[in-house]
Order: structure tokens, then C-alpha cells, then sequence
């Protein structure tokens, strides 16, 4: 089933998001961020952040729940167990921090077909609850093969 | 966390700090727990080789992870980078070493962008066209 072109600017259900230190710690600490900034409550404030700021890539959390809404709609016709993640850009307005009350929002922004596969453009806009932006994340996924099988038929 | 770095001590062409980071299969479990990306290519040899591959892979966001440090490190304040992209090129596996570089591609004021890569062992790109624009003012 090739992807619905029908679905492009779609938008989907907000998820809420509580950032809690330990969460920006636990996040840094695993791609190997150790500088004091990102988990000591006293260097996040003397360089200037109300509290620990997050990581570039912590956003993904959030995108990547927001997305899988989406992966799993079943009118968009994504096969995931043939998707590779192709691209990933986040866009900050200021860095996420603790005790942020985030409201993240995925939408269908693009869908095309490159030769053989299918790639699908998802953005997830992130706020706050007040409506502050804060950061878009934008991922490129690839199906591979699917476009193939979509007009072939193949049904495979 | 130095300072956030002074746009006039930067130039076209400077060279950015390379991160380094050796990739154990424990990592990409952390990684997973912190991140919520619990697919199974990425901890289950046996479930990634299912699919085709020669093992677990890294999570292509780990990598971006370990880069973004770099482009953290050296713009010197988290809150100055505005916008940071890369592109998803080849995978990397448990027992490889992930080496990231780049260097400043342009100076407009206090705006500055970076490019980046990331490669394994043998000097495959892992991640290509990085790109990160800073606000340095």
C-alpha cells in the first residue's frame, strides 16, 4: 500500500511532556554528555539556565512519541518494519530544561515517492503548555522498496 | 561548560574539537532507556540479524547524540545553538569507535554554521552533512 498523499498536513493528537532532571541526566549521561551544565543545578544557573538545560537531541523524546502516532495511522499506509531513519533536524528556540510542561504536536509535512522507496517528512512542533515555542523536530523516514512494490502490485 | 565562544575569534575553516566515543552494546541499551527507542535491531542480535543485518546497529539518534556535543562544546552554551541537521548514511556496530569532526563553514556576525561528520573505524561516514547554525551574540 503506497503511503496516503491524501494524509500530507495532517496533524495529530498533542502528547504532554513533564521534564524532570533525572530524565535530562539519565539522557545525557547516554550519549556521553558529562560536562557539569547538563547536571548540576548550580553550573546550569551560573551560565545562565533557570535550571538544567537539555541535551540538542533530548527533543527526539518527545518526537519520537509524537511520531508514533503516526506510524501507526492506519490510513497513512507506512510499512515500519522497512523504514530507516534517512535525515533528523531539530530547530531550538531555547533548549528544552527541567520542569518545562511541553506539549509536542507530529504532523505529516511530506510525502514522495524516489525511485524505489518512499520517504515521509514528519515535524514535531514542541511548546510549552502556555504556547511558547521551543524546538521543531523534523525526521525523514525511508521505506525502502515500497514504491516498488506499491506499483508492481506485488502486495508482498 | 566553557563560555559561550566570542564570534570574533571565529573564522571559515577553524576546526572543531573531535569527539570520540567507543560503542559497546551496553551503550546502545542506555541509550535505548533513555531515549524510549526500544526497537529490537538495536539490542538483539539475533532479531537484527532476522532483517537483514550483521548484528545490532547503533541508534542513528546515538550518533547524532555524540556529535551534537561536539557542536555544543564548541559554540559553549547549549542555548546557542538554533538549528543542528545531519543526514543518516551508514549504520555502526557494538566494538566500532565513533569519531566525529567539522569544522565553521561560515561567520555572518554572531551567526555561525557549522559543518559536521561522523565515521567509524574504517572511515565510513555514519553521518553526513551535518549542519548546525549557532547564535553567538
Amino acid at each position: 500500500m503506497p503511503l496516503n498523499q491524501a494524509l500530507v498536513g495532517k496533524e495529530y493528537p498533542p502528547i504532554r511532556y513533564e521534564v524532570g532532571r533525572e530524565k535530562l541526566r539519565e539522557f545525557a549521561l547516554a550519549v556521553g554528555e558529562h560536562d557539569p551544565v547538563y547536571h548540576d543545578e548550580e553550573a546550569a544557573r551560573a551560565a545562565g539556565h533557570p535550571d538544567i538545560p537539555a541535551v540538542p537531541t533530548f527533543p527526539v523524546v518527545l518526537s519520537f512519541r509524537a511520531g508514533a502516532l503516526v506510524y501507526a495511522d492506519p490510513e497513512l499506509g507506512l510499512d515500519y518494519s522497512r523504514v530507516v531513519h534517512g535525515e533528523q533536524e531539530f530547530v531550538y528556540e531555547r533548549p528544552i530544561r527541567a520542569g518545562d510542561r511541553l506539549v509536542a504536536v507530529g504532523r505529516v509535512a511530506a510525502a514522495q515517492t524516489k525511485g524505489r522507496h518512499e520517504l515521509l517528512t514528519i515535524t514535531t512542533r514542541i511548546t510549552t503548555e502556555a504556547g511558547e515555542p521551543v524546538c521543531q523536530a523534523t525526521s525523514l523516514l525511508i521505506a525502502r522498496g515500497t514504491a516498488s512494490r506499491a506499483a508492481d502490485g506485488e502486495g508482498r | 561548560m566553557s563560555p559561550r565562544r566570542d564570534p570574533a575569534q571565529v573564522a571559515a575553516g577553524d576546526k572543531l574539537d573531535q569527539v570520540s566515543e567507543p560503542i559497546e552494546r551496553l551503550d546502545l541499551v542506555k541509550y535505548a532507556g533513555a531515549s524510549g527507542d526500544f526497537n529490537v535491531i538495536h539490542w538483539s542480535d539475533e532479531a537484527a540479524r532476522s532483517v537483514g543485518l550483521p548484528g545490532v546497529i547503533a541508534h542513528g539518534m546515538y550518533s547524532m547524540g555524540v556529535a551534537a556535543r561536539m557542536v555544543a562544546a564548541y559554540a559553549g552554551d547549549p542555548g546557542a545553538v538554533k538549528r543542528i541537521k545531519v543526514r543518516f548514511s551508514a549504520m555502526i556496530q557494538p566494538g566500532q569507535t565513533l569519531t566525529a569532526g567539522g569544522e565553521v563553514a561560515e561567520v555572518d556576525g554572531s551567526r555561525v554554521t557549522l559543518r559536521f561528520w561522523a565515521e567509524d573505524d574504517e572511515g565510513n561516514r555514519v553521518l553526513s552533512k551535518g549542519e548546525a547554525d549557532l547564535e553567538l551574540s
